[in-house]
């Protein structure tokens, strides 16, 4: 049974996200966590805007904050986001990685060490390579890789890295995706 | 990525992190043990590709024998990125709702606990001295790496990061140029030593080390964000004990006092900003 699903996306990701994030009914049975490169500018309009959009909740993740089924986390900017052996949240501002902070190397890895097989881990569209990396990490620690299909992403950079450093499960369309995750979620092996 | 681990052995690397951490404590003192996992598992993988080494217990095995190595590691495990008024939304307010406050005490100090570099010490001095309060103050910058000390104490920083510095300076609310505080040189500029006069520079561990003084005024800013629930209760404390009542203390822009045991000894003065006033009682 799987217990989180985490995404990382650059540029076109906020549109890329709009497809996405409302294709979680109501209930659904894990947390989504996501970075979206965005600089230094505040998350609030974003998710303001995303709330309207969804069926379950959106909201920043905060330190120490226990993570919880159906709803979708997002890292605060300027901030690494991280997953604790307790499954909470903790914030990094150490150097960036990938010319990224938050990175999703950073996330992705804290994520596959603690939910290991039970992760599922999505890189969408981007203009670097950040989350190539990240995503090797979970393919090892056992859990199921998706890449977005390069050929339908506004920018192509991120998914080729990480087609080409981590090989993924699944290369995938962005409506293929959301079938994808809904499969996985409610899957019981 | 060199290091050997993966999902055979994810377990493995849990156990490792935890002797390892148990060992820098019996051997150097430095406490570790409760500081936030992810953190420290990521630090300590980060050691291992740089340095081609495979396990953790070989990192063990070498730390405890080779007393560089382990500081090396050390310098790994602190995290010393900081920069000149960083959240200057923070220092606005600061000015705004701090100064009157230390205004009404002939004389106070000030304790900046996780100091780093220095670079916020400094743009604290110099705000202190905008508002004329400078010379009425004692400020202790404390950190745990002596090496990050030794940059503090001098005062000196690489102009190519004076531009970013400036904008927050201006965005702080600064009064007037970031330049009349310091004298450039080759590469660098460094900081009068009116304002480091005002400023000692210690050695303090949060963690390990107790109560510092009695203090008007404390900085703990993007600390606290590495350590476990327990020891961020546990330094809190620390904080409470070491303010004069109606102390105030600020956070870093992330962290909170909300769902600590500390919750109910503070009053919240900017929640935005995490300013907070210790309680009567």
């Amino acid at each position: 049974m799987y217990k989180a699903i985490v995404i990382g996306t650059s540029h076109g990701g906020l549109e890329a996200l709009k497809v996405i994030l409302p294709g979680f009914k109501q209930g659904f049975p894990l947390p989504v966590i996501v970075v979206l490169h965005i600089g230094d500018h505040n998350n609030d309009p974003f998710i303001a805007y995303l709330n309207q959009w969804c069926n379950i909740p959106v909201k920043e993740a905060e330190i120490n904050e226990t993570i919880e089924p159906g709803i979708i986390y997002f890292a605060p900017p300027n901030y690494h986001l991280l997953i604790n052996d307790t499954f909470s949240f903790t914030l990094s501002i150490e150097k960036k990685v990938n010319f990224s902070r938050p990175s999703i190397d950073v996330l992705f890895e804290s994520a596959a060490w603690v939910y290991t097989k039970s992760l599922i881990g999505v890189i969408l569209t981007g203009a670097n390579s950040d989350g190539a990396n990240g995503l090797l990490t979970i393919k090892k620690f056992g859990g199921t890789t998706i890449v977005q299909n390069p050929c339908s992403a506004i920018a192509t950079t991120m998914p080729r890295a990480a087609l080409k450093l981590a090989k993924p499960d699944c290369r995938l369309s962005l409506e293929e995706i959301v079938l994808k995750l809904n499969e996985l979620a409610y899957s019981m092996k | 990525m060199t290091n050997e681990y993966n999902e055979s052995n994810a377990d493995l690397l849990n156990i490792e992190i935890k002797l390892l951490l148990e060992a820098i404590f019996l051997k150097y003192g430095y406490d570790f043990r409760n500081y936030s996992k992810a953190h420290i598992k990521r630090r300590v993988l980060h050691w291992l590709n740089v340095n081609h080494t495979k396990t953790v217990s070989e990192l063990l095995h070498n730390i405890l024998r080779n007393r560089e190595i382990f500081y090396e590691l050390l310098d790994d495990l602190s995290i010393n990125v900081t920069e000149m008024y960083r959240d200057p939304e923070f220092y606005k307010s600061l000015r705004n709702i701090v100064i009157p406050k230390l205004n009404t005490y002939a004389y106070f100090k000030i304790w900046h606990a996780g100091c780093s570099t220095g670079e916020e010490v400094y743009s604290l001095a110099i705000l202190l001295k905008e508002e004329g309060l400078l010379g009425r103050c004692q400020i202790y910058a404390t950190d745990f790496n002596n090496k990050v000390l030794e940059i503090a104490r001098e005062g000196i920083y690489k102009k190519a990061d004076i531009e970013q510095y400036n904008r927050n300076y201006e965005l702080a609310g600064g009064k007037y140029n970031l330049s009349d505080y310091y004298q450039a040189m080759y590469g660098s500029v460094k900081f009068q030593n009116e304002l480091s006069e005002r400023i000692v520079f210690a050695d303090h561990n949060l963690v390990t080390d107790s109560v510092f003084a009695d203090v008007n005024l404390i900085l703990c800013r993007n600390v606290m964000i590495y350590f476990e629930k327990s020891l961020q209760n546990q330094v809190l404390k620390l904080f409470y004990e070491s303010l004069v009542p109606s102390g105030i203390l600020c956070l870093g822009s992330k962290e909170t006092i909300k769902y600590t045991q500390s919750e109910n000894y503070f009053d919240t003065l900017d929640e935005k900003q995490r300013i907070y006033k210790k309680k009567l009682i």
